[in-house]
């Protein structure tokens, strides 16, 4: 460590922008792109840790309902009497597990982690373009990591209306429990969430557009940057309608307006709100809540492309056709919420239209697959941890994607809408997927971000461990779905039908237990690896792209001295006539040399 | 106490583990070999693994799905039921072929192609006649799974006939009561204002058309063959009603009124003989969270011939009959009198299944 330091400050003499730093304003206030990264990236693994053990302890009571465990009591207390949660807090647990999963972890984490880091050090750039919004976008997501944290421990338990709190469940203090106290700090955090997430969008959007280095053109874009770009601008367009969601449902809910709420009778009391309309609510969630799917999806497909390029030693196949994709797609998910809301009573003729929409979203997904098997293709492919994740997540984005095609059809979701199979279908394709793309960017860019290699046998292991158990809990859930169990049901005990499903039920608690330890592993590694990893190579994995040009101490303002020029494009590996297996886009084209797209 | 050397044993745990993995790299790197590049062996071992586990998952997902087929909800008891579980085997065959396809190439191509030295991979970056194909053959297969989907969608949602009985499934937290529209066939009016210990759906007596409506709860009973339109109420929160035997749901919201409309056309009798289950029932579940009880809303419905339906349906108390058995007379009197304030239903927000605003 102590030979680390002294290197790094021998780097920062070199550099201009140098000045004296304290630990405050290197580590915490920090306003430096690639240290935000990793605050953004620390707090997603304890965020994602603490849902992860939630998602254990309600599989525990999912697996064997009514049965005592211990350890649930140690952890949950009087919500969990004699080590049997409550329903109460089985579905506090499930609520606050997707919201940190869905925000925190897909949408913060990894948006906040890769497009801060790879952002800047991808295009050539000395750092965002506001050093200080973008501190200011990771405090906003820590305060409201904090609150939404917080809000487990107040008497009314966390907010508990499911992840997607419709009103009046949520509106409703009578309702439910969670209702309260915890969901106004739901309310709270979320909108600072959305502050952080706006603030951090316009950086990525400004810093994409304005700083590229001389020569880095758009068609000269690694596709994360396209991915990354993309996405913030659909975070930019789409969370102002949720923070309009949650603004009125706190008028709702506090001063006592009628947005969502009519015709109440609750607790032997008819309330006074007439003329508004709880479907309202939906609407405008599922403005923000579809696209906010491919916010979470796309930063993965950016990564994976990258990492499936590089690994298999072979150009991306159809770079225009990914970015065309990566549009279509981004276009498209503006006009398809409908389709979470077939079965709420909505137009029929809405409905058709929206089956219309959404099933189209599996073309230009289509294509994503076709080009990552066409890069696959005749490839040379090094199995890396990253690889292993990439090349799951290619499996996990086909097997869930394809479901949804099932869910899209108005007809058929009319039996499947909140069964298992959805549960099973946004697991599988949002969930795994862009947690398998966060996983090959950890593993990839890893050496980038702390100048040291993660234990390569340990990320096999987690790897195996994690794709086989991932697939053993979800893969089952779709004949639960068939079969006609509901999803958020504290226990299937009820009801004869589902008693054949015991045994499946159990196994999938296994699985996910195998799965959450699984991650210890990957914990452990990261952990360790910070400390102890073995140093980095400038350029581990052969690629071409900017940031490895970049010394392996960080600097502020990444590059000692001037920044690299850009002339080529992303994919040079194996090109015909270049000596070594890639060419770096700083190396200028030769005489004669033709610009491969 | 305990926890605590839990604590210590773990804490001293993870530093072996650690020192372990040290002593590897360490070695390793005495060797001169960087511990952490990947290798030769590497690359052969996962290839291995994404052949074996990638094709044993592909056999996995054929094995479950052929074993679990039994065990899936039996087949439609319900007119368009039958409609939804052809569409639904038409996308089942083309997704499990898309799948089964780019899973075997998946695998073929990543265990195929692991890293070696001599190969050289070839520089394929763009090709605008194979980016047709898997544009336009996966648009024309969804092409018709939009049209066939939009087809059947409509014919389910369309309009429903002049000749339908109608029940309207009220929903509160956490329990269903049906209401049978009676021999008018027209549901009385009803308001949330009026719900009371007594009147749990707010109906209100002074309606002419609510005196012959039949409140049940637990259980309700549907004749095979004839057409139902539900109306949905919610009083709290939303909920959902849902009939999975019969491929039905709808969201039940307060201030509005939903519908769906269905053919039962098997008894609960046939289906009985046919799941070879003689405790088999139809059954209504809620669907959408709706608080702590959530898991166990229910009713359960029974399906049987016209017969036997109008003799049950006689043998339950209309509105009138219950009111006059509940209470003397002059209360009824003075207390349908305060409550005749205008039905909030009628003026309620309304969208119906079937696109007709009411």
């Amino acid at each position: 460590m102590a030979h680390d330091t002294h290197a790094h400050h021998d780097h920062s003499h070199d550099h201009g922008h140098h000045h004296e730093e304290t630990f405050i304003s290197k580590y915490v206030f920090s306003q430096d792109h690639k240290m935000i990264s990793k605050q953004f990236l620390i707090t997603a693994i304890i965020m994602g840790c603490i849902a992860m053990f939630m998602s254990t302890f309600f599989r525990l009571q999912l697996g064997w309902p009514g049965q005592s465990f211990p350890i649930l009591e140690t952890f949950l207390g009087r919500w969990a009497p004699g080590g049997v949660m409550t329903p109460d807090m089985y579905l506090g647990l499930v609520t606050i597990h997707g919201t940190i999963i869905v925000f925190f972890v897909l949408t913060g984490g990894l948006s906040g982690t890769f497009s801060n880091l790879l952002i800047p050090l991808q295009i050539g750039a000395r750092d965002m373009a506001s050093g200080f919004l973008n501190m200011l976008s990771y405090w906003f997501f820590f305060i409201s990591s904090f609150i939404m944290i917080a809000s487990l421990f107040v008497t009314g338990g966390p907010a508990s209306a499911g992840w997607t709190v419709y009103p009046p469940l949520s509106a409703l203090p009578q309702a439910m429990p969670g209702s309260g106290l915890g969901m106004t700090l739901w309310l709270v955090s979320m909108s600072l969430f959305i502050v952080s997430a706006l603030l951090g969008g316009l950086n990525y959007i400004v810093t994409v557009i304005n700083l590229r280095t001389k020569g880095m053109s758009m068609t000269r874009l690694p596709l994360t940057i396209w991915a990354f770009l993309v996405t913030a601008i659909l975070g930019v367009l789409s969370f102002p309608v949720l923070f309009a969601a949650a603004l009125l449902l706190i008028f709702d809910r506090s001063f006592g307006t009628s947005f969502y709420l009519s015709d109440i009778n609750i607790g032997g009391m008819a309330l006074e709100h007439t003329g508004g309309s709880p479907i309202l609510f939906q609407h405008l969630f599922w403005f923000l809540g579809h696209p906010e799917v491919y916010i979470i999806l796309l930063p993965a497909l950016g990564i994976n492309s990258e990492i499936v390029a590089t690994n298999s030693r072979k150009p991306i196949f159809g770079y225009k056709a990914m970015i065309g994709s990566i549009l279509a797609i981004a276009f498209l998910s503006f006009i398809v919420w409908g389709h979470h809301m077939y079965v709420t009573g909505m137009n029929p003729f809405l409905g058709s239209v929206f089956v219309f929409t959404t099933i189209l979203v599996a073309i230009p997904s289509a294509v994503k697959v076709f080009n990552y098997l066409a890069t696959l293709w005749k490839g040379n492919i090094v199995y890396s941890p990253a690889m292993l994740f990439a090349i799951g997540m290619v499996s996990t984005f086909i097997t869930g994607g394809l479901t949804g095609i099932i869910l899209a059809d108005a007809a058929l979701d009319i039996n499947l809408h909140d069964t298992y199979f959805v549960v099973a279908h946004f697991h599988i394709v949002m969930g795994a997927s862009a947690i398998f793309g966060m996983f090959a960017g950890v593993y990839h860019w890893f050496p980038r971000m702390y100048g040291k290699m993660m234990n390569k046998n340990l990320g096999y292991a987690h790897f195996w461990l994690t794709i086989i158990s991932m697939y053993g809990v979800f893969f089952p859930m779709h004949f639960l779905g068939l079969a006609g169990i509901p999803r958020r049901y504290y226990e299937n005990t009820n009801f004869p039908l589902f008693d054949q499903f015991t045994d499946i039920n159990q196994m999938i608690s296994m699985f996910a237990i195998l799965g959450a330890a699984a991650q210890f592993i990957f914990f452990f590694n990261f952990f360790y690896s910070i400390f102890r990893g073995t140093r980095a190579p400038q350029n581990p994995w052969g690629s071409t792209t900017l940031e490895w040009t970049a010394p392996v101490e960080h600097i502020h303002g990444n590059w000692p001295g001037k920044i690299p020029e850009v002339h080529r494009w992303p994919y040079d590996y194996n090109k015909p006539g270049k000596a070594g297996d890639f060419t770096p886009q700083t190396e200028p084209l030769a005489p004669g040399e033709e610009e491969s797209h | 106490m305990i926890s605590f050397l839990t604590f210590i044993v773990i804490v001293l745990g993870l530093i072996t583990f650690g020192r372990i993995i040290r002593i590897f790299e360490l070695s390793a790197q005495l060797r001169g070999s960087d511990v952490n590049a990947v290798n030769a062996s590497d690359n052969k071992t996962n290839s291995l693994l994404v052949l074996l586990l990638g094709s044993g998952f592909v056999f996995f997902v054929f094995y479950m799905t052929y074993t679990m087929k039994d065990k899936l909800l039996p087949a439609a008891a319900s007119e368009h039921g039958l409609a939804i579980d052809t569409l639904f085997k038409f996308n089942w065959y083309i997704l499990f072929t898309a799948f089964f396809i780019t899973h075997v190439l998946l695998i073929i191509f990543a265990s195929k192609y692991y890293f070696k030295k001599e190969h050289k991979p070839v520089f394929f970056a763009h090709s605008t006649k194979l980016e047709l194909i898997w544009t336009l053959i996966p648009a024309a297969v969804l092409a018709s799974i939009i049209v066939y989907g939009i087809s059947k969608w409509n014919q389910i949602v369309a309009p429903v006939q002049d000749d339908v009985m109608v029940i309207e499934l009220y929903a509160k937290q956490f329990d269903w009561t049906a209401r049978y529209a009676g021999d008018d066939n027209q549901l009385g009016k009803a308001s949330f204002r009026m719900v009371d210990g007594n009147n749990t759906l707010g109906i209100d007596y002074t309606d002419p058309q609510s005196g012959d409506d039949i409140l049940v709860r637990n259980e309700f009973h549907l004749p095979v063959g004839k057409e139902v339109v539900f109306k949905f109420h919610s009083r709290d929160v939303i909920h959902s009603a849902y009939m999975p035997h019969f491929r039905a749901q709808m969201n039940c919201v307060p201030g509005m009124t939903t519908q769906f409309h269905f053919k039962p056309i098997k008894t609960t009798e046939e289906m009985r003989t046919e799941t070879g289950n003689d405790k088999f029932d139809y059954v209504l579940l809620c669907n959408k969270i709706c608080g702590a009880s959530h898991f166990n809303m229910q009713m359960n419905i029974i399906v049987e011939d016209e017969t036997s339906f109008r003799q049950w349906l006689g043998s339950k108390k209309t509105v009138a009959e219950e009111l006059k058995a509940a209470a003397p007379a002059a209360a009824v009197e003075v207390k349908t009198d305060s409550l005749a304030a205008p039905a909030d239903s009628a003026n309620a927000h309304t969208v119906t299944a079937d696109a007709t605003k009411h």
